[in-house]
């Protein structure tokens, strides 16, 4: 099972969060401090898991992360995920949200968080992984922005006639 | 805000969108919060907007507030109202908030029940999408009881899309409602063999998550999971399936050696780095299960280090880090193989990633022997010196405690040694492990009792030196050692060589700075040296001296009894009280140290940890009870560290110390700091030699020269630990030799005689320790439980899925449809209660719910309470099968129907057993399953069937297994009584006098099951079994669900699904596709299979019931030809089909009913002989009605149809007359609703 999705940037400023499991505001915010904590003092060669903190204890979890210019993506999991396949899911997730907001850069997250969830909801549902093959995933997307389009097409037309 | 003002009140709500709040918030980085309340006071204006688009784009931004540690929870509801939005864009922005704030604990979910169901079933396969992603973020377990009946028939969906993600949060439903598992268990194995890939993976998916937890239940399955890991090409399902593999493997060894051929293979040939681990974990697993018994895996244990060592040595952190981790395993059962690269392992100490270190520190663990234990504990020292940041430091601590002291103390030969190194790691500034390094001393001096003597030596010397450790009491857990050498220097005080001098240590002025608990101890244990004092010193001729000491502690303690520290106070006054009464006795010539030693005579002995735990209850004795009535709930609750990921196991703290205390203690100490700093009155403490001891965290390694020492850096006589390892190495060389001579002697004696221990010139067994040390055990209570259950985590909520799977579903098992039935005859209070009480309907129904959870809970805990009786007197026996009689009649009304979810074979574990023993070409038989007809006409009446039926089988296996199920089937069966049990007592009571709101669903109502599923057709090779229900979300439209179950010994494929359409009611066809073209029926049928697939129907009028026309056409393959075939069929597309059960309040139902817009028409119905109740449930079940209010044997009950026409209903019965009056705003389809009323009675 994956707990939680992180992204956040150079400074530790969110710029994605989805916790599958539930956690007040406070801890969530808490949590997201201490994973950048341990994730942003480590050196760029150094293996991307990495155990301990306290917040997100449990000997059966892991965080696993990569960092792309100046973001991180990071994933809590637990021992039933595998931790190469992990950071192939992070790769595939990078890769879908660079095809999606063509040359994604950070600002494209700061602006739409809610694609990016939309994009994610596509890959892990509940914290299991739904979907890995890019295309499929894109698919999907697409159809749903479609619709998304043609809907605001009609209920903006009336509202231009007011 | 000029700009504001011009622009329309329409518009300005929409001037903010989530792009702009967002630049609002970059733009005012200096006062941020001030303006995102700004902004959230805007989005409250918002949601007051009665229009939609407005209120989505204020949950949108709540959404992105939320993420920034915003509490949003206030606007739960209108986030519920986004969500029920036709628009898919403002559905799914609602589903988004509702998934990242919603929880068990948000009270408007309830609210989503319906809205969800409505969107499960959208004929959109995008809201499905969004409502199941959502869902599987915030579902409840009542939503997950509410639910899980759509979400099963969404896993036959047409679309894959759909499919994948409906099994999925199939998991989710089942850690929230475990009662869902085996009733949806049937369908979610036959999603495996899935034509989609992706569908397959999210069940390998499940099904991996499920088997974690529980794998027993699961090893059944083996056979599928080998077959699909043999055929299947898609890495992640292989790596689930492979990762699977290892947790069923401890408990099927044979499963293990059909395992390794085929992994590796795979390790040989795949090109993928994470399938290659996992087989390397998973052959791991297998060896670690076969560990005894076959001996030719040494190949594969080989392969598999080689492989490792391969990762470990990769350039690639990461590979370097998983190879350590699996390496670890295998440590476990075959250490030689990996000691033999313990320098590559020591290597990775020196790896400049932390992540690394900790694993080959990890491996270390398991790699020390007798032989080298010094060695590596000198090595990890050094590290210790090395180490830069203090975490890291403190892991090593750790890790060489845990080293030396595993297995209780199984490699330390030298014991001397070990107290050198607890004591010079005792140097360690800053360390948070001082406690542990204290627990240790005090372990090895208790158990320990030849060590004694150079333990309280050494003891000795720390507390002389103990301003050393204390420099800088502030955040310094070192200090925690000087509790354990006041401790072990007192108890152990006849070792001391000079107590005079350790008395005077331990009373010093400077003390006082210590911590409260560890001052504690320092003066309960000055008194107990003080007693070895006085011994030594009467017994010398000088008697002034033993008047001496008394003066020295009458000197010193006063300054204790000022401590702040209660526990301190109070010993001190009392010690000091009681060195005066000594000296008055002295003064007198009186001899007292006989008298005195008394006091702290009597040896401890050290008690295991778990013992308490294990002291039996004595009988009678009720530990739960409350012995006051419970106090209202208290606050503090909160202040608890909440664990975050994952439950934390309690602790065992030692409770003088707790971490608040030290926390508090700090806060303390900053307090008074300030405080004297401002006070010109307090000395300060001359800085340079504070200095010192702050920044020393290996002391050794600080240049000597540049600091201005006043205090020696080297605790003066404290041995090196170092000298040890030499010193045992002469010892060890020493007694080889002579062991080989008389070992030479001895085998010139007797020669018969094999060699013993044939690892190496130096074995283990040839290392004897330094001294003989008996380790004193520790202290178990008498009577002991033995249990090996102390490690489970009763919280966990996969306790509850340990369900056994292969046992044939019952019908009382079957999942709570979507009705709304009228009982909920439960609550004690109210069976009395002649009065009808309504008010507050919605209260009281959650109030119930609690009411009834209680109630099953305590059934629960009867039941088991009764199997215990059981066992002990099985003459009870004879009982059961009256019992089971008594069932009967009910459990065969349901072979009149048939049930919907098809129920496995108890033959497939006979299929295991089959597969496992037999040679590897054997094909597996499709471990498929044979539908309920078959086990629900096995439930005939007489005949107890099951039992037989499911045991036969089980023979084979392991007798442990075996008993498991029957005492789980015999549970069962409890369970089952009890809900007999509560039937009949309503019956007996005769109470039906209360009114009765919808209640949710109950799955202990003891109703007959029923179905809706009607027979469509039938041939040879097929039944079709259909249900058909209106679409709420569209007046126009109907959707049927129909289960196709093959029936012949054949595979049936390229289903096509055909209805003529009439004027009235046309089949929903793809774009594109001609009015009179079929529709595939999206999946294909191996034998003895059933599948359910939806088809839409769009519908103009619906006050007349019709039918139409239908074909099926099919093709049948068998092993050598196929044939094509049809079956025609007709839809009977009743009245009630158009009905959907919609829940009413009395008022708005009685406001209804005045309004007077209804026509009436009325129904009797002759000789129903069944109970009221009964009655109800079917006109539910099968109409689609609630019941709004119930009184003695009259009761209203109300529907809607699909087009909105208020269907009301009152039925009374008396004797077996039912008279029906009925109102309705539409005659006709009040008319043709109640025809069908009449046929359902007719029929039974």
């Amino acid at each position: 099972m994956i707990k939680a999705i992180l992204i956040f940037n150079n400074h530790g400023k969110p710029r994605l969060s989805k916790f599958y499991e539930h956690y007040s505001e406070d801890t969530e915010q808490q949590i997201i401090r201490e994973t950048f904590h341990l994730v942003s003092k480590r050196d760029e060669n150094v293996c991307n898991f990495l155990e301990g903190g306290l917040l997100i204890g449990g000997s059966d979890n892991k965080l696993i992360y990569r960092h792309y210019a100046t973001l991180y993506f990071v994933f809590c999991v637990d021992s039933s995920e595998s931790e190469l396949g992990i950071l192939d899911l992070i790769q595939v997730f990078v890769e879908t949200l660079d095809k999606c907001f063509e040359n994604v850069c950070e600002l494209d997250l700061i602006f739409h968080v809610d694609k990016v969830h939309n994009i994610l909801a596509e890959m892990v549902m509940g914290g299991m992984v739904l979907e890995t093959n890019m295309n499929e995933i894109i698919t999907q997307i697409d159809a749903q922005n479609k619709m998304e389009k043609s809907e605001t097409f009609i209920f903006q037309s009336p509202r231009q006639d007011r | 805000m000029a700009l504001k003002i011009v622009k329309g009140s329409i518009d300005r709500m929409f001037d903010k969108n989530l792009q702009d709040l967002v630049r609002g918030i970059r733009n005012h980085k200096e006062d941020e919060a001030k303006y995102i309340s700004t902004c959230i006071d805007e989005i409250k204006q918002e949601l007051k907007q009665d229009n939609i688009a407005v209120k989505a784009n204020a949950v949108c931004k709540l959404t992105y507030l939320q993420m920034l540690g915003y509490d949003v929870s206030w606007a739960a509801f209108n986030i519920v109202e986004v969500m029920s939005s036709s628009k898919f864009t403002y559905k799914r922005i609602g589903y988004l908030a509702a998934s990242q704030c919603f929880h068990e604990g948000t009270d408007v979910i309830m609210l989503t029940t319906n809205q969800i169901r409505k969107d499960l079933s959208s004929p959109n396969q995008y809201d499905t999408g969004v409502a199941l992603t959502g869902l599987s973020c915030f579902v409840t377990p009542d939503l997950a009881r509410d639910l899980a009946n759509d979400i099963m028939t969404l896993m036959s969906h047409t679309k894959p899309y759909i499919r994948k993600k409906a099994v999925l949060i199939m998991y989710k439903v089942f850690l929230k409602y475990p009662e869902s598992l085996r009733p949806a268990f049937p369908r979610l194995k036959e999603k495996l063999e899935d034509p989609d890939p992706g569908v397959q993976s999210a069940a390998v998916n499940v099904i991996c998550e499920l088997a974690r937890r529980n794998p027993k239940n699961y090893l059944s399955l083996a056979p599928l999971f080998f077959k699909l890991m043999t055929s299947s090409t898609n890495n992640w399902v292989l790596i689930k399936i492979i990762k699977l593999f290892g947790a069923l493997t401890p408990l099927e060894p044979r499963l293990g050696k059909k395992l390794i051929e085929p992994l590796t293979n795979l390790i040989h040939s795949t090109s993928a780095m994470s399938l290659l681990y996992e087989c390397v974990n998973t052959v791991i697993a297998v060896l670690i299960s076969l560990s005894s018994g076959m001996p030719n895996h040494s190949a594969s244990i080989q392969l598999c280090v080689q492989k490792l060592r391969i990762l470990i040595e990769d350039s690639d952190q990461n590979l370097k880090y998983l190879g350590l981790l699996a390496m670890s395993k295998i440590l476990k059962t075959h250490p030689k193989s990996v000691q033999s690269h313990k320098d590559l392992i020591l290597q990775c100490l020196d790896d400049k990633d932390e992540s690394i270190r900790l694993r080959a520190l990890d491996l270390l663990y398991g790699m020390v022997s007798k032989k080298n234990l010094m060695e590596i504990v000198k090595k990890l020292m050094l590290h210790v010196d090395k180490a830069e940041g203090t975490t890291y430091r403190d892991e090593l601590l750790t890790k060489i405690i845990d080293i030396c002291s595993q297995n209780n103390y199984q490699y330390i030969t030298n014991f001397e040694w070990y107290i050198s190194i607890l004591v010079e790691l005792t140097r360690l500034e800053g360390t948070r492990h001082g406690h542990l390094i204290a627990s240790q001393m005090l372990d090895v001096a208790i158990r320990v009792k030849a060590i004694r003597g150079f333990a309280v030596a050494q003891m000795a010397m720390l507390l002389d030196n103990a301003h050393l450790l204390t420099g800088n009491t502030q955040r310094n857990g070192i200090c925690e050692v000087l509790y354990a050498a006041a401790w072990i220097c007192g108890e152990f005080s006849e070792h001391l060589e000079d107590p005079m001098h350790t008395l005077e240590a331990m009373l010093r002025p400077k003390v006082a700075t210590l911590p409260g608990h560890i001052q504690a101890v320092y003066v309960q244990n000055a008194a107990k040296l003080f007693a070895t004092v006085l011994r030594k010193q009467e017994g010398a001729p000088d008697s002034q001296a033993a008047q001496e000491t008394s003066q020295l502690l009458i000197d010193r303690l006063p300054l204790f009894v000022q401590s702040a520290n209660l526990e301190v106070q109070e010993r001190a006054s009392c010690i000091l009280q009681l060195v005066k009464y000594i000296q008055k006795l002295q003064q007198k010539d009186v001899e007292v140290a006989e008298e005195v030693s008394a006091l702290f005579a009597g040896e401890l002995n050290p008690v295991a940890p778990k013992a308490q735990k294990k002291v039996p209850v004595p009988e009678g004795l009720d530990l739960d009870a409350w012995i006051n009535d419970p106090p209202s709930e208290s606050e503090s609750e909160d202040e608890k560290p909440k664990a975050v990921f994952a439950k934390e196991e309690p602790k065992h703290t030692r409770p003088r110390h707790p971490e608040v205390d030290e926390k508090e203690l700090a806060r303390r100490r900053e307090a008074r700091k300030q405080e004297q700093a401002n006070n010109p009155f307090y000395i300060k403490s001359s800085p340079s030699s504070q200095k010192v001891y702050q920044d020393a965290p290996g002391v050794e390694h600080i240049p000597v020269v540049q600091i201005d020492l006043s205090v020696p850096l080297k605790v003066p006589g404290m041995p090196m630990s170092d000298q040890y390892v030499k010193l045992e190495e002469e010892r060890r060389q020493k007694e080889r030799a002579e062991k080989k001579k008389k070992e030479k002697k001895k085998k010139r004696e007797k020669r018969g005689r094999g060699k013993k221990g044939d690892s190496g010139p130096e074995s283990e067994e040839d290392i004897t320790p330094a001294h003989q040390v008996d380790i004193v055990t520790e202290e178990m209570p008498e009577n002991a439980l033995p249990s090996d259950d102390d490690d489970k985590d009763p919280n966990d909520p996969h306790k509850a899925l340990d369900i056994d799977l292969d046992k044939p579903l019952m019908d009382s098992e079957k999942l709570p449809v979507r009705t709304h039935r009228p009982e909920v005859l439960k609550s004690p209070a109210e069976d009395g209660d002649g009065e009808p009480a309504q008010a507050e309907p919605k209260k009281r129904s959650s109030k119930e719910k609690k009411e009834k959870k209680k109630d099953k809970d305590k059934d629960r805990k009867k039941s088991k309470e009764e199997k215990k009786k059981k066992k002990h007197k099985r003459d009870a026996e004879p009982e059961e099968p009256v019992e089971e009689q008594m069932e009967e009649p009910v459990q065969s009304e349901a072979s009149a129907e048939v049930a919907a979810p098809p129920t496995s074979t108890p033959t497939e574990a006979s299929d295991l057993d089959f597969w496992l023993s037999n040679a590897p070409e054997v094909e597996p038989t499709p471990p498929e399953t044979t539908s309920t007809p078959e086990t629900t006409s096995a439930a005939a009446p007489e005949s107890e069937p099951e039992e037989p039926k499911d045991t036969e089988p089980e023979e084979t296996k392991s007798s442990k297994h075996k008993k498991k199920k029957q005492k789980k089937e015999k549970e069962d069966k409890e369970k089952k009584k009890k809900k007999r049990h509560h039937h009949h007592h309503h019956h007996s009571d005769g109470a039906g006098d209360e009114s009765v709101q919808n209640g949710t669903v109950e799955e202990e109502e003891p109703l007959p099951p029923m179905s809706n599923y009607c027979l469509l057709a039938e041939n040879s090779y097929i039944k079709m079994v259909c249900d058909i229900q209106g679409n709420l979300q569209d007046g126009s439209q109907v959707v049927v669900s129909v289960i196709f179950e093959n029936k012949s010994d054949c595979f049936l494929k390229s289903m096509e699904f055909n209805v003529l359409d009439s004027l009235n009611s046309k089949l929903q066809r793809p774009e594109g596709a001609g009015p009179h073209d079929g529709l595939t029926v999206p999946f294909q049928l191996p034998p003895g299979v059933s599948n359910e697939a939806r088809f839409v129907f769009s519908v103009q009028s619906i006050v007349m019931p019709q039918k139409l026309k239908g074909t099926l056409t099919f093709i049948v393959k068998s092993e050598d030809s196929s044939t094509h075939e049809k079956l025609d069929f007709k839809l009977h597309f009743t009245c009630t089909s158009y009905l959907i059960t919609t829940p009413c309040y009395s008022d708005a139902y009685a406001k209804l009913l005045e309004s007077g817009d209804l026509k009436a028409s009325s129904l009797k119905l002759e000789g129903v002989n069944m109970p009221f109740h009964h009655l109800l449930a079917r006109i539910c079940f099968h109409h689609h009605f609630s019941v709004v209010e119930r009184i003695d044997s009259c009761a209203s009950m109300y529907s809607r149809s699909i087009q909105g026409h208020h269907v009301c209903l009152l039925v009374k019965t008396s004797g077996e007359t039912v008279s029906i009056d009925a109102k309705c705003d539409e005659p006709s389809l009040l008319g043709n609703v109640l025809e069908e009323i009449k046929q359902t009675f007719s029929r039974c």
